[in-house]
């Protein structure tokens, strides 16, 4: 194994994270090579140096802070909620609808019968010629004062 | 996380306890403002949270969580890098110097081995500063390596790239490392 090649594997047998075959490898390259030899020293100096440091805790206040902050998310909705509206919208929008559907269904027969009236008015010769409605008895006038009756 | 998925509340607090303490320490390695890193750690939270209905196990919850953070912390650094003050060398000197963590060193009555206490406080800032001074992706892929014990191929993943890539990125850091931390490696060798 060249110097180089040791480049990516220091770390790993430093770790103890080599196959056994290349750990054999690396350790027959540092049984004859002085510079890399030194330099796993040295890299396991600073491994060590880096254990020094302290570990800190989080502050008293991290919780709470925490718990506050995951309070004031909005309340999650699930997909479909998009479509659900508030209930006054819902409401308003049900009765909306019933009142279409009545209008819509509802029997429309009187105008029909308006629309068919019309010509039988509007021709007035066979209204004149119709003989029903002249055996139908006459009007009483309004002004007669009581003395259109023969038989009294 | 799937019983989280399932509605199970419980379920997040566990998950919240268990992993807030890694994920501060993270992310306050990475952004070196402890108010800053709670921040966000508790902006991770709140998208796994809004995202757990849409959670699909086709990774470690690790990876996903570390993934977030990374993304998060990633985002701030770039956003404050030129806001960042330099600490006067006039300041007082601090326990702590870092953002969020200011401690005016007052301990020569309280403390009888003060130098012995100064000594291990400058080894640890050197530390600290060695790491901050790495490139940002470098930076998150040593905590993530060394901290995190995650393995490569979730560290791969969390930094989106090859696992080829990521061990020639973790090379160069600890090289950086190595040169920046000189004094105290060769100490360490002693």
């Amino acid at each position: 194994m060249s110097c180089s090649r040791m480049e990516n594997k220091i770390l790993g047998y430093l770790d103890g994270r080599l196959k056994e075959s290349e750990r054999l490898e690396v350790e027959k390259h540092l049984a004859t090579c002085a510079a890399c030899r030194l330099r796993v020293n040295e890299f396991r100096a600073v491994s060590s140096l880096l254990d020094e440091l302290p570990v800190i805790e989080p502050s008293p206040a991290f919780d709470l802070r925490m718990h506050a902050r995951l309070a004031a998310l909005p309340a999650r909705q699930s997909w479909w909620a998009w479509f659900m509206p508030a209930p006054r919208v819902a409401i308003a929008a049900a009765m909306l609808l019933l009142a279409t559907v009545w209008v819509g269904t509802r029997p429309n027969n009187p105008p029909q019968i308006a629309q068919e009236d019309i010509p039988v008015l509007e021709n007035l010769d066979v209204l004149s010629n119709f003989d029903v409605l002249t055996e139908l008895p006459q009007p009483v006038q309004a002004d007669d004062g009581g003395q259109s009756n023969p038989q009294m | 996380m799937l019983d989280v998925k399932a509605g199970d509340e419980q379920s997040f607090t566990l998950l919240l306890h268990r992993y807030r303490t890694p994920l501060v320490n993270f992310l306050y390695r990475m952004v070196r403002n402890r108010e800053q890193a709670e921040d966000l750690a508790q902006e991770v939270f709140l998208r796994v949270y809004k995202a757990r209905e849409d959670y699909v196990p086709s990774a470690k919850f690790t990876t996903w969580l570390f993934r977030i953070a990374t993304n998060l912390a990633l985002n701030s650094v770039r956003d404050t890098r030129y806001q960042r003050m330099e600490i006067s060398l006039d300041a007082p000197v601090t326990v702590d110097a870092e953002e969020g963590e200011e401690k005016t060193l007052d301990v020569a009555e309280k403390n009888p081995n003060i130098e012995q206490h100064l000594v291990e406080e400058t080894r640890k800032k050197m530390i600290r500063h060695a790491i901050e001074k790495l490139p940002e992706k470098q930076r998150a892929a040593v905590l993530l390596h060394k901290y995190q014990e995650l393995d490569y191929a979730e560290i791969s993943k969390i930094l989106q790239c090859s696992e080829s890539a990521l061990k020639s990125l973790l090379f160069r850091a600890y090289e950086t490392l190595r040169v920046e931390l000189a004094p105290l490696v060769a100490q360490h060798g002693k």
